[in-house]
């Protein structure tokens, strides 16, 4: 399989670059500090949950895009190999989202086992909160490759990758306020409901507060979701929307790959 | 062998036409250089081969078998760009190793250039150490690598110094000799004198004379390649 094996050479080349080691190392300092100062387990995944929400999104695409821009020329002349074009890009994808993952995952999983943070419930919800950070990793370094695909200039491309990662974290949920305070005569449940599963990253914090069961800090359209679909279904359909999330940037970003002309 | 038909290919980036329904047959077994001026499609016209650039319109055929989505092709293909970049944390050998795997790990392999080149000492070494000239020659190691039947080098010898672009030269000789497809692209016109047989000249998307240099040092008069296709060139403008 050349996927892997191109799998297997730009991950050494990106664990040689000592990025992917500084990311594992935040996250363990992270939980581990947080465990010190907070005490159980449950308090630490709160606290962990926003970082996970606003550092992953942030890391995953502006690394992401820089990292397709770096192996530009390599990606050249690995084309003019027999290799077929969806080989290269799954090779490629896999070089920065396994890594990511894998060191967000040990990085937070380590310090949560050490401490004893896994007794009680805690277990599920921080496996929750796990899957939610690698999903985060590979919908947002999948926008990173459209990003860096469909722009030639590099800056440019950061630029982009900057100003989406800024939309979905603070401008959505302001835009979504603005519409409910502007159309408060209106029902707007449906309509908030339909808006949240187009930002992953509201998703993402839903799916993970219906899980801890904190109504205070679901927000609007949080509290929409359960009260809509209840708290198991609601998980359900926000993990589903999540999933599309994952599929639907990677298959544009393959598919545009296929198209490009380097 | 080696023979690559370009019939009717166009290729537009935004309004301008880099390529316009040209028309070519490069000769199996034979070094042919691609010139012309900045902009004129040359290097497009390369990567419409390669399958690096999926051309507007028209057919490419190598062998008569049609360039297409299916790799296979390119087995017999070795390519030297121009800028040269790899992974930069990983060693020149781990990147041969890398292609090696790619190409199923053939066993008849040909490694002479890395002695030749005398990169032998640099292999270990991270890519990020490694200076321009030294990163080209792991470049003209890969093309080689493989005895492929069609070269494409792109400016190889730019950047190296005189005995290494030497050394280079005499292995593209060797190599036509032995009746490889050599297609090159030079502003060095000394060079394209002393490696090709004939001589593609492109303008803006199109031939604008297809001659053996022979042929065009003989007929013009002039003492070099470099002279006469620049009278060649200004001859067509006034008439």
């Amino acid at each position: 399989m050349n996927t892997l094996k191109i799998a297997r050479y730009q991950l050494r080349d990106v664990m040689r670059s000592r990025w992917v080691l500084l990311y594992g190392i935040f996250f363990l300092l992270m939980t581990d500090a947080l465990f010190r100062f907070g005490g159980s387990g449950e308090r630490v995944l709160l606290s962990l949950m926003n970082v996970v929400l606003i550092a992953i999104p942030l890391v995953a695409i502006v690394l992401g895009t820089m990292y397709l821009y770096g192996s530009r020329e390599f990606t050249e002349l690995l084309l003019t190999q027999p290799v077929r074009r969806r080989s290269l890009f799954l090779g490629l994808f896999t070089g920065l989202a396994l890594p990511m993952s894998v060191a967000f995952v040990l990085g937070t999983g380590l310090p949560f086992w050490a401490h004893g943070g896994l007794a009680g419930g805690t277990g599920s919800s921080l496996l929750l909160l796990l899957g939610t950070g690698v999903g985060l990793t590979l919908i947002f370094a999948s926008l990173a490759f459209l990003i860096a695909l469909s722009t030639e200039d590099r800056i440019r491309g950061l630029g982009i990758s900057l100003g989406v990662w800024v939309f979905f974290t603070v401008v959505f949920n302001g835009l979504v306020m603005l519409a409910i305070y502007m159309l408060a005569d209106y029902p707007m449940e449906k309509p908030v409901l339909a808006l949240s599963l187009l930002n992953p990253i509201d998703l993402g914090r839903i799916l993970l507060l219906l899980s801890f069961d904190i109504s205070a800090l679901m927000g609007f359209t949080g509290a929409v979701f359960r009260r809509f679909f209840g708290s198991g279904l609601g998980q359900g359909v926000a993990i589903g929307a999540m999933a599309a999330w994952v599929v639907i940037p990677f298959a544009l970003g393959l598919r545009s790959f296929h198209r490009k002309n380097f | 062998m080696g023979m690559i038909r370009i019939h009717d290919l166009s290729h537009r980036y935004g309004r301008l036409q880099v390529l316009d329904a040209l028309e070519l047959e490069i000769q199996g077994g034979r070094c042919t250089a691609i010139l012309g001026p900045n902009g004129a499609g040359k290097t497009t016209l390369v990567k419409c081969i390669l399958g690096l650039v999926r051309p507007d319109s028209g057919r490419i055929t190598i062998d008569g078998e049609r360039v297409g989505d299916d790799p296979e092709y390119r087995r017999r293909i070795g390519y030297m760009p121009q800028i040269a970049r790899y992974p930069e944390n990983l060693t020149a050998r781990e990147i041969i190793q890398m292609i090696r795997d790619l190409r199923g790990n053939p066993d008849d392999t040909d490694e002479s250039l890395v002695h030749d080149l005398r990169v032998d000492g640099e292999l270990d070494k991270p890519f990020r150490t490694l200076s321009g000239g030294n990163r080209q020659k792991v470049s003209a190691v890969l093309a080689f690598l493989f005895r492929p039947g069609i070269l494409f080098l792109d400016e190889p010898t730019a950047g190296l110094d005189p005995v290494t672009s030497s050394v280079l030269k005499d292995r593209v000789k060797q190599e036509r000799d032995a009746g490889r497809t050599i297609v090159l692209t030079s502003h060095v016109m000394s060079e394209v004198e002393e490696l090709a047989d004939s001589v593609v000249y492109l303008l803006d998307g199109r031939i604008h004379f297809e001659e053996s240099v022979a042929e065009l040092i003989g007929t013009s008069g002039e003492m070099n390649l470099e002279r006469a296709i620049a009278r060649r060139i200004t001859a067509r403008v006034v008439a």
